[in-house]
């Protein structure tokens, strides 16, 4: 899983029919002190995430597993709204 | 999956005994311009490619799928032969 | 998933059974501002994609094969599963980081 914060929307109404109904977020990785990491995926939302607000992401066939998600082609989903990250700072 | 040329063949007489009877190539990924990207592969042979031929392979668990899929170790098979150069299409243009 | 855009197909006769009757299309990864970036991979088409379309390429390989095939278990690892309309971005100094 890892820390990712949502940049952006993706529309495609030609897709899959597995997703339909699906929000499709791009989302980019952040490191532990909240700066962005290079790259960025795609992600299936299934909690209801917002722009700009920073979120949990899993990745591979364990995206399947989240909930609504079965039997759904993806890779990687939304899996928690991130509230607060604290880390021994020594 | 991604496109590769096949650089060389491995030899390997101790090896895994699901991997008995395999053939093992060595597989150099190439870009959409045909060029070299990366470091060369050993990749497991599903399809029957030879040294030379342009050829794509499949990562990853799905890699064990064309043989016993439940006992064979491999994370890059070798699973299409391209036809030839031509048969790559690319809207960008070949120089 | 990544975004994409077709760049081109592949013609491979001799290749896996369960390839058979897919278009195995060759997609260039690029952010979701447009630009390329890195290697091209290829990928099946199970969404009637051409050449140009900016796709959604699924890489996790139930997902890849069972919307390429209809069925789990081919040695799939990438399919396009979406042609994007549209990508909408927070503007780069909106409060982002």
């Amino acid at each position: 899983m890892i820390i990712a914060r949502i940049l952006g929307t993706v529309v495609a109404s030609q897709k899959d029919e597995r997703l339909s109904g699906k929000k499709l977020l791009i989302v980019r990785p952040l490191n532990l002190d909240g700066t962005e990491q290079a790259g960025y995926t795609v992600a299936v939302d299934t909690v209801g995430a917002g722009f700009h607000e920073r979120v949990l992401v899993v990745s591979g066939s364990s995206a399947r597993l989240a909930q609504g998600m079965k039997d759904v082609p993806v890779d990687s989903a939304i899996v928690g709204v991130i509230d607060t990250v604290d880390i021994d700072s020594e | 999956m991604q496109l590769a040329r096949v650089i060389g063949t491995v030899v390997a007489t101790v090896k895994n005994d699901s991997l008995e009877g395999r053939k093992l190539l060595v597989v150099q990924t190439l870009d959409a311009q045909l060029r070299p990207h990366g470091k060369p592969l050993v990749a497991l042979d599903a399809i029957g490619a030879g040294i030379g031929e342009l050829v794509f392979w499949c990562r990853g668990k799905e890699a064990s799928f064309p043989f016993r899929r439940d006992d064979t170790p491999t994370d890059c098979t070798v699973v299409g032969i391209i036809d030839s150069e031509a048969h790559v299409t690319d809207v960008g243009g070949r120089s | 998933m990544i975004i994409a855009r077709v760049i081109g197909n592949v013609v491979a006769t001799q290749k896996n059974e369960r390839y058979e009757g897919g278009r195995v299309m060759l997609c260039q990864p690029v952010t979701p501002e447009g630009a390329e970036t890195g290697v091209a991979l290829l990928a099946l088409d199970s969404v009637d994609a051409g050449v140009g379309d900016t796709v959604l390429v699924v890489q996790e390989g139930w997902g890849a094969s069972t919307a390429a095939t209809g069925k789990a278990g081919a040695a799939i690892d990438s399919a396009i599963v979406g042609v994007v309309d549209r990508i909408d971005l927070l503007p780069p100094d909106a409060g982002r980081g």
